[in-house]
């Protein structure tokens, strides 16, 4: 079983890095979204290899299904053209690389940091949604709360933006 | 690994695998059969209430009519527009077509759950379910699925190069995303009634009428459902998708031949299988009706395959009221349609799962249930007349505005 799964992880992961790398190198707006899209995809498979069925939901309910398809139709809504776009790139796009470089060190050394070499047991029991909400309303309540307060800036923002007066 | 299927603990043998596989094949004809019933059903029942006769000629009271059309389908030219985007544009009407058959696996299609009984049927030595697949998040899977659904139509419409179903399938993508809220908002309800997300374990808390979510979680979330499902399904009143007297034909206008059956396949599919979701979650699914200890028992019949003719007859009853409203009502117009989405639907289901977590919340703290009730209508009240006033001051704004367009 658990070797089924590395070769699962290992070919979703290819098609992740694949995606990911065609979202920045495409020269189309929608392609760029759809490649999103399959890497968002990805990651939600490999919650489900990892046995954590309520988190995959969510990716694909949260990421696949409302925040991409507001990216779509956004993009519909004011550059909807077919084919080649050119001037995707701005002058800035070097700067990116560092950003990315550091973002991705500073999650694997908080990953290593917290777990080590700490495994998850070969036939892990299946963490059911009763028990993730025990954690997020019990010992993770604070964060959860500073969260949703963030979430709820971000929405008074968006309407202060789009208000006219 | 999953918990999906009780058969599937333990070793893996080749019986499970071989169940699993005809399942799978039951799941996929039952929908295409269903599929092709539900358009024959619709079009003679809608020429009923028109005063017509319908098809009539194709196999007996024209029942073989989809299948005609089908088909003449196949055989039609394949058209792909010279502007179009070709691989989205072929890969559109199956992104649409694979969500619809994908729901129907976590219905629960039959099985015995009276007395206590969970659902388990005993086939060639092995427990199952009748139920292509039981995730532990079961109802949240189907709800990402009609997510997914989106994109079919969006990408269609896109990927046509033409401007009509561009415009057909930016309504889709606000409509469904407006709509999609009202309808997990509504189920939040249910969940806390039956306190699980598979759909097995909600079938089973409906054991009699009084337990019916319908019942249990007071009407409103399942009014709620039905109408966000009916946006969500892009069905009259809500069609606004293809409505073809401003859209031409709407998202599919370029598509023509397999492409559009394709469509037209997953439209007619996903009204089935919404109305198999109502059913499970409204209606008890495969339970017999019973009420006060009574139960209309099927005689000769086994309770196990008993359910199954329960589920077909309720979900007979949610399809013709599909067919019913298309008949009955005229379409929104678009204002209308974002306003019933934004401005009631969603804070009504909000305001109504706030109301029944403060019953549930009283019930277990042993509290006063009139001063619960009263603090919160009393809350509901403030939190609607806010809401009123909101609506007035941007009311007045826009008046001070003059007019957008």
């Amino acid at each position: 079983m658990l070797i089924a799964q590395n070769i699962s992880f290992a070919i979703i992961a290819a098609v992740m890095i694949v995606g990911a790398i065609r979202v920045v190198t495409t020269s189309n707006v929608v392609h760029g979204a759809l490649w999103l899209v399959v890497v968002l995809a990805g990651a939600a498979a490999q919650y489900v290899l990892l046995a954590a069925e309520f988190v995959a939901v969510t990716q694909v309910l949260v990421y696949i299904g409302a925040v991409m398809v507001l990216f779509l139709f956004g993009t519909m809504l004011t550059r909807s053209r077919i084919g080649r776009d050119s001037g995707l790139n701005n002058t800035y796009w070097k700067l990116g690389i560092p950003v990315a470089l550091a973002l991705f060190a500073a999650m694997a050394i908080a990953l290593v940091d917290s777990f080590g070499s700490e495994k998850m047991p070969a036939d892990g029991a299946i963490v059911n949604t009763q028990q993730i909400s025990d954690q997020i309303f019990g010992p993770y309540l604070l964060p959860f709360w500073a969260l949703s307060f963030v979430l709820l800036a971000a929405v008074i923002g968006a309407i202060v933006l789009a208000r006219k007066d | 690994m999953f918990a999906i299927d009780p058969m599937l603990n333990g070793e893996l043998l080749w019986t499970p695998l071989v169940i699993v596989l005809l399942k799978v094949l039951a799941v996929f004809v039952t929908g295409l059969v269903a599929t092709m019933l539900m358009v024959w059903f619709e079009r003679k029942v809608i020429s009923g209430m028109q005063n017509r006769i319908g098809p009539n000629k194709a196999g007996p009271f024209g029942l073989l009519q989809t299948l005609a059309d089908g088909i003449k389908l196949f055989f039609k030219e394949d058209l792909i527009p010279e502007r179009s985007d070709r691989f989205v544009f072929k890969l559109a009407p199956f992104l649409s077509f694979v969500p619809a058959f994908l729901s129907f696996a976590i219905i629960p299609l039959g099985g015995d759950f009276r007395d206590g009984n969970n659902g388990m049927v005993t086939w060639f030595g092995h427990t199952t379910r009748v139920q292509l697949a039981d995730p532990p998040v079961g109802v949240l899977f189907a709800l990402a699925i009609s997510a997914i659904a989106v994109y079919g139509i969006m990408l269609a419409g896109w990927s046509s190069g033409s401007k009509y179903p561009l415009l057909g399938s930016v309504r889709a993508s606000a409509q469904m995303v407006s709509y999609e809220a009202a309808l997990g908002l509504s189920l939040g309800t249910v969940f806390l009634v039956t306190g699980t997300l598979s759909t097995s374990g909600i079938v089973a808390a409906q054991s009699s009428i009084g337990n019916w979510n319908v019942v249990a979680t007071g009407v409103v979330p399942f009014v709620i459902f039905l109408i966000a499902a009916t946006a969500e399904l892009n069905r009259p009143p809500f069609d606004l998708v293809e409505a073809e007297q401003e859209l031409v034909g709407g998202f599919n206008t370029e598509y023509s031949s397999i492409r559009f059956a394709l469509f037209y396949l997953a439209e007619f599919m996903n009204t089935v299988t919404m109305s198999a979701l109502i059913v499970t979650l409204f209606f008890g699914g495969p339970q017999p009706i019973s009420f006060g200890g009574i139960v209309l028992d099927i005689p000769l019949v086994p309770n196990g395959l008993e359910g199954t003719i329960w589920l077909f007859a309720k979900v007979l009853v949610f399809l013709y009221i599909y067919v019913w409203l298309r008949a009955t009502l005229p379409r929104f117009r678009y204002d209308q349609l974002m306003d019933l989405g934004w401005k009631v639907l969603i804070p009504a289901s909000l305001g109504w799962f706030m109301l029944i977590a403060a019953q549930r919340l009283g019930r277990d703290q042993g509290w006063n249930t009139f001063v619960v009730t009263g603090v919160s209508v009393a809350v509901l009240g403030a939190s609607y007349a806010l809401l009123q006033a909101a609506f007035k001051v941007s009311a007045k704004q826009r008046e001070a505005e003059g007019s957008m367009f």
